[in-house]
C-alpha cells in the first residue's frame, strides 16, 4: 500500500511538471523564450482559488470547470503582459517573464494576507475549497487526481498539432527558421509568436489551477516549489517533443518524490535530487550540441 | 599590366609611398579574389580604386586594413614593411577605413561612438572638444552630443570619418562612400576629402562610379577579376580608357565567353537565338507586374527607389543590374515581401521568390525536404497537413529538377548548395507562378548547377512566366535577359541585354 501511495505521489508531482513542461515546449518550439511558466502557474493558481471559493456553493461541482478556465485565463493575461511588452517596446521576453515571476509571487503573498485570507486571519492562506470544487481522484485511497488525464491528453493534442496541422507546422517553422518562415512561407511571425506566447501562458495557468483544485485545495505562499523552472529542464530533456515531456515530467516527478522520501527516512539531503536534475540538464545540452555539430560537419555530400 | 605598378617612377623613388601593397594574392576556396595585385598610395593624394562588383576592390583594401590576411604579398606603410594581425594593428599604423555598412551604435551619442575603442576614462567634454576640433578642421558640422539614431546617413558617414581621424588616421580608406549620399552631400564629401589630402593625408576611394573618380581623384588603379589592369595618374587617362579597363576589352571578352560556352551546357547561343526581342514599352495586354510612382526605403531607412514606374509582361525576362545591396529592397517589393512606401504596385496572385541568402531565407536547413516543400505555402495553409501529398510533390520535384538527395525526407541542410538551389527553384515554380523573382540565383554554384538553373529560367519564360532576375554577374544578366533595368541613384534606366551597355549604365558614364 505504501508503495502504491509513493507511486501515486510521484505521479501527482509529475502532473504540474508535465503541464508546465508542455507550456515551455510549445513556446520554445515557436521561438518564444517564455521563462515565465512559474509566474503564469502561480497566477493561475490564485485565479482558480478565487473562482472556487467565490462560486463553490452557487455552482456546485460545475465550479471546477470555471476554476480551470479561470486559471488558464489568468495565465494568458500574465503571458500577455510580456507578449505586449515584446510587441510594442521590443522588451526581451527572457527578462520580462522572469520579472513577472517575482511579481506573481508577491501578488500571492499580498492576496493570502489580505483580500483572500481565511476568515480567522491567523494563517497566510485562503480557506480550503469545498469538496465539490476538487478534482476527482483517479485511484481511490491515493492523492492521484484527474489532472493526470488532462496532462496526458494535452500532451497528445500538442503532439498531434505539431505533427499533423498547418498551425503546428507554422509554429515549428517560425522556431526553426524565422527568416525563412517569413520570406519563403509568408508567415506573419510577430502575430504567430504572440499567439504561441498566450497559449503557453494558458497551459501554465491551467497547471496552477489543477494544482489548487487537485492537490493543495487552498492558495498559500510557496505553492510552487519552482515547477515553472524545472519545466524548462523537462522540456529541454524531451527535445521539446510533447510526448517526451510526459516521460521527462514523470522522471523528474519520481526524482523529487524520491528525494523527499530519502530525506525523511534516511536524512539524505534532498538537494542531491536538485544536483541530479542539474547534471541531467547539462548532459542533455552537451549531447544536443554534439549532435548539432555533427550535422554541421556532414553538410556536404 | 600589373607590373606597371611596380616599376618605380622617378618621383616615387624620392618619396616613399604612404601605403603600398605589393603582389597581393587571395583566394576564397576555389575563387580567386586577387592575383598579384599591387597598389601604391602617394602622400597627399586622392587615389581612386575602380572596378566592377566582385573585382576585388574591397578585398584588397580589407587586406590593407588588417581584416583579411593575404595568401601572399606584402604591405608597407610609409616605407616600412608591416604585418597586420588585426584592424587594431592597422589603426596603430594610422590607417582608417569607413566601410559600406556603418559600424556605429545608434543608441549612443556621437562623442561616445568616437570614444569607442579608446582606453582609460571616458571624459565626455574632452571627446567633445576633439570632435569639434576635427569637425571644424574638416568643415563638417556635427553635434558631439547628438544621438546617432537621429543622424542622417550623410551625418553618420561624417561621424565615421571623424572617428577614424580621432584615432589619428593619416590614410583614409572609404568603401563606396557616395552610395548612401545625396548629390549635394557628395559634393561636400569631396571638398572635405580634398582638404584632408592637402593637409598631408592620403585617401583611397573604393568606387565603381567613373564620374566621381574622374572628377575628384589624382590617381587611379583599376581592378578587374582580381588583377590590376590599369594604374595611372588621373590626368593621363580618359573616361573611355577607364571604362575599357573596368569592363575588359572586346577581344578578351570574346575569348573568355568561348571558354565559358565550352564549359557550360547548354551553350548560350541557343538561348540568344530563342530569346525573343521585346521592346521596352510597358503597356501591353499581358502585363503581369506594374509599378506606378513607387518609392521604397530599405531596412536602414535609405531610399532605394524614387517614384519609379515600369511594367513587365508575361514571358519576359527582365534583368536588374545594381550596386551590391541596392536592389535587395526592390526585389523584395516586386516579390511581395515588402510594400512600397508610396506609389502603386500590381502583382500577380502567385509569385515565386528565390532569395540570395538561401540558408536563412529560402529553406530551413534542419527541416526535411518535404517540410521545406510545405514551407512554400505555409502562410496560406489551414487545417490538417497532408504529408503524404506533400511528400509525393517533393519526390516529383526532386526527380524533375535533378536534386541529388537520398530521399524526400533528407534534411535540406545536408544537400550541397547547388542541389538546395535546384530544390528551391522547383518549389517556387511548382505553383505555376505568374512572376518569378530571383536574386543572384547562381552565386556560389558550380557550372553544372548554374547551367541547370539557367535552363529552368528559360523554360519558365517559355511557359509564360514573367521573370525578374538580379545578378551581380553582368554576363549572366546579358545571357538571360530580354532587357535590363539598371538601378542607379534611385532611378531606373532600361538598356538592351548587352554586357557593355549594362556596364556603362551601371558605371554612370552616360549622365
Amino acid at each position: 500500500m505504501a508503495a502504491l501511495a509513493l507511486f501515486a505521489d510521484a505521479l501527482v508531482r509529475a502532473i504540474p511538471l508535465i503541464l508546465t513542461g508542455l507550456a515551455v515546449a510549445l513556446a520554445f518550439r515557436g521561438g518564444v523564450l517564455n521563462l515565465g511558466a512559474e509566474g503564469q502557474l502561480i497566477v493561475g493558481a490564485a485565479a482558480s482559488a478565487a473562482v472556487s471559493i467565490r462560486w463553490e456553493h452557487a455552482l456546485g461541482s460545475a465550479v471546477i470547470i470555471f476554476a480551470l478556465i479561470g486559471g488558464a485565463l489568468a495565465g494568458v493575461i500574465w503571458a500577455a503582459i510580456a507578449a505586449e511588452l515584446k510587441r510594442r517596446f521590443s522588451v526581451l521576453e527572457i527578462i520580462s517573464t522572469i520579472m513577472l515571476n517575482f511579481i506573481a509571487i508577491h501578488l500571492v503573498s499580498f492576496l493570502v494576507r489580505g483580500p483572500m485570507q481565511e476568515p480567522t486571519h491567523i494563517y497566510p492562506q485562503t480557506p480550503s475549497i469545498a469538496a465539490s470544487a476538487r478534482l476527482p481522484l483517479v485511484i481511490q485511497g491515493t492523492r492521484l487526481h484527474a489532472g493526470l488525464i488532462i496532462a496526458l491528453a494535452l500532451a497528445g493534442i500538442l503532439y498531434w498539432i505539431f505533427r499533423d496541422t498547418a498551425a503546428g507546422f507554422r509554429i515549428r517553422a517560425v522556431g526553426a527558421g524565422p527568416r525563412a518562415a517569413q520570406s519563403a512561407g509568408l508567415i506573419d511571425i510577430d502575430w504567430l509568436s504572440w499567439k504561441v506566447f498566450l497559449c503557453s501562458g494558458a497551459i501554465a495557468g491551467l497547471a496552477g489551477a489543477i494544482e489548487v483544485n487537485g492537490v493543495t485545495f487552498a492558495l498559500y505562499e510557496n505553492i510552487s516549489p519552482g515547477y515553472g523552472y524545472t519545466a524548462i529542464a523537462v522540456a529541454l530533456i524531451a527535445a521539446l517533443n510533447p510526448l517526451g515531456v510526459i516521460a521527462s515530467g514523470l522522471f523528474f516527478g519520481a526524482l523529487e518524490t524520491g528525494a523527499i522520501a530519502l530525506q525523511r527516512d534516511f536524512a539524505i539531503p534532498s538537494s542531491i535530487a536538485s544536483m541530479t536534475e542539474a547534471l541531467f540538464i547539462l548532459a542533455t545540452l552537451v549531447l544536443g550540441s554534439i549532435r548539432g555539430r555533427s550535422l554541421l560537419f556532414s553538410r556536404r555530400e | 599590366m600589373s607590373s606597371d605598378a611596380q616599376q618605380p617612377s622617378p618621383t616615387a623613388v624620392a618619396e616613399a609611398a604612404d601605403l603600398e601593397l605589393r603582389d597581393v594574392s587571395k583566394r576564397f576556396g576555389k575563387v580567386v579574389a586577387l592575383e598579384n595585385a599591387s597598389i601604391k598610395i602617394q602622400r597627399g593624394s586622392v587615389h581612386a580604386l575602380l572596378g566592377e562588383n566582385g573585382a576585388g576592390k574591397t578585398t584588397l583594401m580589407r587586406i590593407a586594413f588588417g581584416l583579411i590576411a593575404p595568401d601572399s604579398g606584402s604591405i608597407s606603410v610609409r616605407g616600412e614593411r608591416v604585418r597586420f594581425e588585426s584592424p587594431a594593428d592597422a589603426i596603430a599604423a594610422r590607417i582608417g577605413m569607413v566601410h559600406q555598412q556603418f559600424s556605429l551604435i545608434p543608441q549612443m551619442t556621437v562623442a561616445e561612438n568616437v570614444a569607442l575603442g579608446g582606453r582609460g576614462r571616458y571624459d565626455r567634454n574632452a571627446v567633445a572638444r576633439a570632435v569639434n576640433a576635427i569637425s571644424s578642421r574638416m568643415a563638417m558640422k556635427l553635434d558631439p552630443f547628438a544621438m546617432v539614431s537621429t543622424l542622417t546617413s550623410s551625418e553618420r558617414q561624417k561621424l565615421e570619418i571623424i572617428r577614424t581621424l580621432a584615432h589619428d588616421a593619416r590614410i583614409l580608406i572609404l568603401d563606396e562612400p557616395t552610395a548612401v549620399l545625396t548629390p549635394h552631400d557628395i559634393g561636400d564629401l569631396f571638398v572635405q576629402l580634398r582638404a584632408f589630402a592637402s593637409d598631408g593625408g592620403s585617401v583611397v576611394l573604393i568606387t565603381h562610379k567613373l564620374r566621381d573618380a574622374l572628377a575628384h581623384a589624382d590617381e587611379v588603379t583599376v581592378l578587374r577579376q582580381g588583377h590590376v589592369v590599369l594604374n595611372s595618374p588621373m590626368a593621363a587617362v580618359n573616361q573611355q580608357q577607364l571604362a575599357g579597363a573596368m569592363l575588359g576589352d572586346i577581344a578578351r571578352d570574346t575569348a573568355r565567353d568561348t571558354a565559358r560556352d565550352t564549359a557550360r551546357d547548354p551553350p548560350r547561343h541557343t538561348a540568344r537565338h530563342t530569346a525573343q526581342t521585346s521592346s521596352p514599352e510597358v503597356t501591353r495586354p499581358t502585363t503581369v507586374l506594374e509599378l506606378t510612382d513607387v518609392t521604397i526605403h530599405d531596412d536602414h531607412g535609405i531610399e532605394r527607389l524614387n517614384k519609379v514606374s515600369f511594367g513587365i509582361a508575361a514571358g519576359e525576362v527582365v534583368g536588374i543590374a545594381a550596386l551590391e545591396g541596392s536592389a535587395s529592397a526592390m526585389l523584395r517589393m516586386i516579390g511581395g515581401r515588402l510594400e512600397p512606401d508610396t506609389g502603386r504596385i500590381t502583382r500577380p496572385e502567385r509569385i515565386g521568390f528565390v532569395p540570395e541568402d538561401r540558408q536563412n531565407e529560402a529553406i530551413i536547413p534542419t527541416f526535411s525536404l518535404t517540410e521545406n516543400m510545405a514551407l512554400g505555402s505555409a502562410g496560406s495553409l489551414s487545417g490538417r497537413m497532408h504529408w503524404t501529398d506533400v511528400r509525393q510533390k517533393t519526390e516529383a520535384i526532386v526527380a524533375e529538377y535533378d536534386v541529388r538527395a537520398s530521399s524526400a525526407m533528407s534534411a535540406a541542410g545536408s544537400l550541397s548548395g547547388g542541389n538546395q538551389q535546384k530544390f528551391v527553384l522547383g518549389r517556387e515554380l511548382s505553383s505555376n507562378p505568374g512572376l518569378l523573382v530571383l536574386e543572384n540565383p547562381t552565386q556560389g554554384l558550380d557550372v553544372h548547377a548554374a547551367g541547370a538553373i539557367h535552363e529552368r529560367i528559360r523554360r519558365a519564360k517559355a511557359a509564360g512566366t514573367a521573370v525578374v532576375i538580379y545578378s551581380s554577374d553582368l554576363d549572366e544578366l546579358a545571357e538571360l535577359s530580354d532587357r535590363v533595368m539598371v538601378v542607379n541613384n534611385r532611378k531606373i534606366s532600361v538598356t538592351k541585354a548587352d554586357r557593355n551597355s549594362i556596364g556603362e549604365k551601371l558605371l554612370d558614364t552616360a549622365g
